[in-house]
């Protein structure tokens, strides 16, 4: 199987280029990671990120064939040749399919992305029904591999300002949770033509979740809350 | 570069490793006003506790009767009397009210319909002392470490822990007299050296998975954390106890969450027996992992395996109907479909035991504090030294962690040693002078690896090790067995000393940071064959053919394993509890 992959060190290389590579010994059930472990034994200097083998760390985040995805959990016999792999649009790349995240965890940050509960805790669990707990599923399960922020094009446009669909998944994630005591102030901090308001429905983070979340549903829904709390 | 422009930095305290354990002290730490320094290898998110799946035990008593002695029954029982119980006690003790301040911190929690946390039955856990199945396994979904490390995290934001994410920690700093003094770590990204000065030094590294072909541990669990506790003097105790879980996915090792048997589901062999019930008639698919995992492998053995080599069983979980496998495993649902095709809603799920736990590591007491034998005392307390999590060994898994407590034991004793360092603060205000001969060890073992030329490579010894482990130090073993595994991995360290790597960039030279990993694994594998040929007894998770019974008399002991002359040295188990009643030790029938 043939490969082209972006090669980049800051090191020896002016600029970035793409290099052949080849596979012989691929198996059925194969992903992409397995090919990129085997070529790095062929040339140990080809640098990713990676842990976890089976899509739940959302270190292995790059560009495959054009669309962002986990090397991990995408199957080589659903790829076309030569399968091009490049690091996630639009960041900066540090070496090779690694890119520089920090702006990405930065926009996490600024969405306080904690539970805050102000009254007295209990001595035991807050209680929460199955249908409130029901309200986080689809949110609380992002990984903050950067697939959908590094494919949003309003993203692309205007990286200081929009905080992108990750960081707005968990500002909903919170939003939503029947514990969290800090609604009115999440809500306000993203009242800004910038932070939430250019996202322009796109879609384009949907179709690459790696774990089928919809940010692009929990920024309507943080819209729709919006609207409901300026009547 | 010499080592006099190395950068230096200060904290109070220092915590290399930000899975569950790390992220739960830093918290505590952070929380506490002490400056508190996290050094990562990997971003925070991307650490092994991640992977968690089926959740986390506390005798909350939310769907069945509970309380925390039937929990230290069953661990004491689980663990094989090999368990510490004053750890044990403490840790069943405090379950419950570390399960509630991670509800506090945002863990979304599955729920009943009364409003409290979901919790499901597990392997080895009881009522009343052995009596009736538990439900005792506290989970968010099947997704419970995510939750669990996600929120640990976002608090940590909130407290403003100061990050090191993507660094490396190569060694321990530690003066003539043995204190520990911080760490010496490079930068991932730009490789550059610095020294971490601390006045305490928490190891929160997880485990070892990596030894072994098929695992259900990530790429980064190498067990560095244990490496350089080795290299500074520390023995590592109990390694021989390596636990197999029974459900991998065969042939490629991911996990399926015990949870899927606690839900329901069950094993069958190639006549479509549930062979469970021959061998543990009781609780059949939820004995203690050590006794699944045998099953299988002897169902395996005997010829009753599935498929057309018949070298794996079936873990049935269609009868379960769709709607509880979306609601309670939809990640081994998606996993199953990603890796396999297919969806254990419709058809049986192929599983075979895959290396999973590291029971054994850094020997601590219950406050997380390392402890070494010193003269005539067994454990004596190394300055500025603590260890928590699946790196360290304080005893509470013994020869066989119970499923749902890992999670839990992460978490109690990532709080009691940033407590106990708390403390440790108020009374040690100044950082010890910095001891340059450590620096320059650490700093020439980082080097060495830019040696070039001709020499071995870092992947095939790598890949051999895992081979050789798996062959030699498996579910099942015999003195045969084991001491041929003892020559083949001493003729692998032989190697890695004249190994060489072909990449010398100073930037994400993930090559190097593989070297310096392979390093930690050989000196674990090396303490795991040794301990494991010399136990001769059949205790937990080491299973010898050759000598097929407990032999408490001779060995209801730890093993203490030196990387000086891969010396073994023994201690007593501590079957004293902090309050209550010893239990002592019984024959294991589930
Ligand atoms: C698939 C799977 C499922 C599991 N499910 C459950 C479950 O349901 N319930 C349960 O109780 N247990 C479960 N376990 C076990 C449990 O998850 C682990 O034992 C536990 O999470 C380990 O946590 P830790 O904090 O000790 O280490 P980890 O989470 O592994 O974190 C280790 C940290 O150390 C850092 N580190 C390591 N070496 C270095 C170095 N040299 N320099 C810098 N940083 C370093 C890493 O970057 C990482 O941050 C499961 C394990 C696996 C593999
Ligand atoms: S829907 Fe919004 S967030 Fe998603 S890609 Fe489009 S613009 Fe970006
Ligand atoms: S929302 Fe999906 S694509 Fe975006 S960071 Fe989270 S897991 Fe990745
Ligand atoms: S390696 Fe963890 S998500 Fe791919």
């Amino acid at each position: 199987m043939r490969f082209r992959i972006y090669r980049y060190s800051p090191e020896k290389d002016q600029k970035p280029f793409m290099q052949d590579y080849e596979l012989n010994n691929i198996v059925p059930g194969m992903m992409l990671l397995d090919a990129l472990l085997l070529l790095k034994e062929q040339d140990p200097t080809l640098a990713f990120r990676r842990s976890c083998r089976e899509g739940v760390c959302g270190s292995d985040g790059m560009n495959i064939n054009g669309t962002n995805g986990l090397a991990c959990i995408t199957p080589l016999s659903e790829l076309k040749e030569p399968v091009e792999v490049r690091p996630m649009p639009r960041l900066p790349v540090i070496r090779d399919l690694i890119v520089d995240m920090d702006s990405f965890y930065k926009q996490y940050r600024d969405v306080k992305p904690y539970l805050i509960v102000k009254d007295p805790l209990p001595e035991v669990e807050l209680q929460q029904t199955p249908e409130q707990r029901d309200k986080l599923d689809g949110l609380y399960e992002c990984i903050l591999c950067g697939c959908c922020s590094t494919a949003c094009p309003s993203f692309w446009w205007n990286p200081d300002k929009f905080l992108g669909p990750a960081a707005l998944l968990q500002a909903a994630r919170f939003i939503e949770d029947s514990r969290d005591q800090a609604t009115e102030e999440r809500l306000d901090a993203l009242d800004d033509p910038f932070k939430l308001f250019r996202c322009h429905t796109i879609m384009n983070c949907i179709q690459v979740c790696p774990k089928d979340l919809n940010p692009t549903k929990a920024i309507g829904n943080i819209k729709k809350i919006m609207v409901k709390k300026s009547l | 570069m010499t080592i006099s422009n190395i950068q230096r930095r200060r904290f109070d305290s220092l915590i290399i490793g930000a899975g569950g354990g790390g992220l739960r002290a830093a918290l505590q730490l952070a929380e506490a006003d002490a400056s508190v320094a996290v050094v990562s290898k990997v971003f925070p998110t991307r650490s092994h506790t991640v992977a968690a799946q089926g959740g986390m035990n506390a005798a909350l008593a939310n769907v069945l009767p509970d309380n925390w002695h039937w929990h230290m029954f069953d661990t004491v029982k689980g663990s094989d009397y090999l368990g510490d119980q004053d750890a044990i006690e403490y840790m069943c003790r405090a379950a419950p009210k570390v399960v509630y301040e991670l509800e506090h911190f945002g863990v979304p929690f599955s729920r009943l319909d009364n409003g409290r946390i979901y919790q499901r039955p597990f392997g080895g856990q009881s009522q009343n002392f052995g009596g009736e199945q538990a439900a005792r396994t506290c989970a968010a979904a099947d997704r419970t470490g995510h939750a669990i490390l996600h929120s640990l995290y976002q608090q940590n934001i909130r407290a403003k822990t100061h990050f090191f994410d993507e660094y490396f920690a190569v060694d321990l700093l530690k003066d003539d007299d043995g204190n520990i003094l911080g760490a010496f770590v490079f930068d991932i990204h730009t490789g550059e050296e610095l020294i971490i000065e601390a006045k305490t030094t928490l190891l929160a590294t997880g485990g070892a998975g990596q030894l072994f072909r098929t695992t259900t541990n990530a790429l980064i669990n190498t067990g560095d954390g244990m490496g350089m506790a080795l290299r500074a003097g520390i023995p590592l105790q109990d390694m021989e106890f390596f636990q197999f879980h029974p459900t991998g996915i065969a042939g490629r090792g991911m996990l399926i969450t015990e949870g899927a048997r606690g839900e329901g589901g069950y094993l069958v062999n190639v006549n479509g027996e549930r062979f469970m019930e021959r061998y543990a008639p009781k609780a059949k698919d939820l004995a203690s992992r050590d006794v699944v995992s045998r099953a299988i492998e002897t169902e395996v053995r005997e010829g009753r395996g599935c498929g057309p080599d018949k070298d794996h069983v079936m873990l049935k979980l269609d009868h379960l109907g769709v709607d509880v496998i979306q609601k309670r495993l939809p990640g081994i649902r998606q996993t199953c479909i990603t890796f396999l095709g297919m969806d254990p809603a419709e058809e049986p799920v192929p599983v075979y035991p895959t290396a999973h736990y590291t029971m054994g590591g850094i020997p601590t007491d219950r406050h997380g504090q390392v402890v070494i034998p010193v003269k005539d005392t067994p454990e004596e307390a190394v300055t500025g030294l603590y260890a928590a999590g699946e790196c360290a060994c304080v005893s509470v898994h013994g020869a066989n962690r119970l499923g749902g407590n890992s999670l839990l034991d992460i978490l109690v004793f990532g709080r009691a040693a940033a407590n106990h360092i708390i403390d440790y603060l108020k009374e040690n205000h100044y950082h010890r002078p910095l001891n340059e001969k450590s620096v320059e060890k650490a700093y020439q073992r980082l080097h060495r690896w830019d040696d070039t030329g001709e020499g071995e490579s870092v992947e095939k010894i790598r890949s051999d090790l895992k081979r050789v482990m798996e062959k030699n130090c498996g579910v099942f073993r015999t003195q045969d067995v084991l001491d041929n595994g003892i020559k083949e991995v001493s003729a692998l360290h032989e190697k890695l000393k004249h190994a060489r790597i072909k990449d010398h960039s100073a930037m994400f030279n993930t090559a190097r940071v593989e070297a310096l990993e392979l390093e930690n694994l050989m000196d674990v594998a090396l303490a795991t064959v040794y301990s494991a040929s010399a136990r001769t007894e059949s205790r937990g998770a080491h299973s010898r053919v050759d000598f097929q019974e407990r032999d408490d008399m001779n060995w209801m002991r730890h093993t203490l394993y030196s990387l000086e002359g891969r010396k073994l040295d023994y201690k007593p188990v501590r079957t004293k509890p902090m309050t209550v009643a010893t239990f002592p030790p019984k024959a294991r029938v589930y």
